[in-house]
């Protein structure tokens, strides 16, 4: 069922959201086709995360409107909770339930809102968790992981909801550099196996070599977008050229 | 040397103790009585009103000031004065299913209401102790309020607030002595009778070490997991 008639399965347009007297988020406009990967880059607090949370109704959309797959998020009568389960969402800080054993994070939500039953969560989850190899650590709780291995249960758990939209916002920048390769490998499968996801990330060389498409934020709005070659190589606005210069600059003294 | 004979005797004589063990014995299980359908009411509605007090939106307001005025006057109110309200009240309000109840029954509402207010408290603050991210990700996942808060968000505040819960079950546990007040023949009020009847004090003793008996262990058991805490965290920071 294809009901995105215009090539968006995601629409953004003219979002603004505020936060007291502090604009966010500045008229955004966004189209992502199916099956593609568009990569949000920018500063701290240029609006980044709260362009994801908005797209998953954690934050409130205050102008505009927002459609993901032919279903408009900003109308006031949205079922929000069925909205999310087809929308996944990692985090930067992880956020697995630490009272919970690895299988049971990743087995709750089918169970308690697809009603998936117990056998079938159980042997999906062990499924998700045998292809990031963290299978033996099914038992275990989270805080008998490193930040690596929690980070990839956080997008299996993700996974086990089989979202049609996947949303990371910044998940590597918590971790330490060698752990970040695994998470990234797992992202860019994802990536691969046609899966739409929109993400946040500081890591340009990941951004280049997965995304269809990445845009500049700045202060809350899309200032420049455009295939990796061109936003990388060449850059229209002198903002982007200055962001991509003081990153580039962090990386050879890290 | 005969004023201090007569004092020792009037703690100390063997024969009443004896005589007095039994007799409050009598009177202190109606106090674990008490105690334990207090506690048990206590923990199932504290938690209720906490969470009556946590729902969100516009709509839920007048559940949440009903919660607050709840507490505000329950913790307000001396406890003492709760059970005349209660004990003496109740039967004269002549309304049968709640005016010709035992006074054990008037005691044991007495203690639930007014821990309850209490235990609300500490409920709330365990509630509130957990990361908003945790909701976040549950939410994100599409669990609905009740869910996130029924799997995600309960379970970590109760672990959380199991010690000073338990601290306020001391309280209470002690508690079911003032009580007495309305007349309920708890071990307080045995003790004294019989205090009164001999014109010695062993029997008050005896009520003394019977409520430490029960509420020293709580106490170390509170420090324990107090220290496990500590000593979890400490090996997670490493």
């Amino acid at each position: 069922m294809s009901t995105n008639g215009n090539g968006g399965f995601v629409q953004i347009h003219g979002v603004c959201k505020w936060f007291g007297e502090l604009q966010v988020l500045d008229k955004v406009d966004l189209e992502v086709p199916e099956h593609n990967v568009v990569c949000l880059i920018g500063a701290s607090g240029s609006g980044k995360s709260t362009l994801l949370r908005c797209l998953n109704l954690l934050e409130r959309v205050e102008e505009g409107e927002i459609t993901v797959d032919g279903q408009r998020l900003t109308h006031e009568k949205v079922d929000v909770n069925a909205l999310r389960r087809k929308i996944g969402i990692v985090f930067q800080a992880y956020n697995l339930f630490p009272h919970m054993t690895v299988l049971q994070n990743v087995m709750l939500a089918p169970r308690k809102t697809l009603g998936v039953s117990r056998d079938e969560a159980e042997s999906r989850a062990h499924a998700l968790l045998r292809r990031i190899g963290l299978e033996q650590k099914a038992n275990e709780y989270p805080d008998r992981l490193s930040g690596g291995q929690q980070q990839r249960v956080a997008i299996v758990r993700a996974l086990a909801m089989e979202p049609k939209l996947m949303l990371l916002d910044e998940i590597t920048s918590a971790l330490d550099p060698q752990l970040v390769a695994d998470v990234l490998d797992l992202v860019r499968e994802l990536a691969e196996s046609g899966m739409t996801m929109i993400l946040a990330t500081h890591e340009m060389g990941f951004a280049r070599e997965v995304a269809d498409k990445v845009c500049f934020l700045d202060a809350g709005s899309i200032l420049e977008e455009g295939p990796p070659d061109q936003i990388f190589r060449d850059p229209r606005e002198p903002r982007t050229r200055q962001f991509l210069a003081r990153v580039l600059e962090a990386e050879k003294l890290a | 040397m005969h004023a201090l004979h007569q004092t020792l005797h009037a703690f100390f004589n063997p024969h009443s103790y004896t005589l007095a063990i039994p007799d409050v014995w009598a009177g202190f299980q109606i106090n674990l009585k008490m105690m334990v359908i207090a506690e048990a009411l206590v923990l199932v509605l504290a938690l209720a009103i906490a969470l009556v007090r946590g729902l969100p939106g516009p709509a839920a307001k007048p559940l949440r000031a009903l919660a607050i005025a709840y507490t505000d006057f329950f913790r307000g109110t001396p406890i003492i004065v709760v059970s005349f309200l209660i004990g003496f009240g109740f039967p004269g309000l002549q309304l049968g299913f709640i005016s010709n109840r035992s006074v054990m029954t008037y005691g044991v509402i007495t203690l639930t209401l007014v821990y309850t207010a209490y235990v609300t408290e500490v409920y709330r603050a365990g509630i509130e102790s957990v990361h908003a991210s945790q909701r976040a990700a549950a939410r994100s996942l599409g669990l609905s309020y009740a869910q996130a808060m029924r799997y995600v968000v309960v379970p970590q505040a109760v672990r959380r607030v199991i010690p000073p819960l338990l601290n306020d079950f001391i309280g209470l546990q002690k508690d079911t002595a003032i009580v007495s007040v309305i007349g309920v023949s708890e071990a307080a009020l045995s003790a004294q009778q019989f205090s009164n009847r001999n014109g010695d004090f062993p029997s008050y003793v005896v009520a003394a070490v019977f409520f430490i008996l029960i509420t020293i262990p709580l106490a170390r058991f509170t420090d324990y997991l107090v220290i496990e805490r500590e000593r979890k965290e400490r090996a997670q920071a490493f």
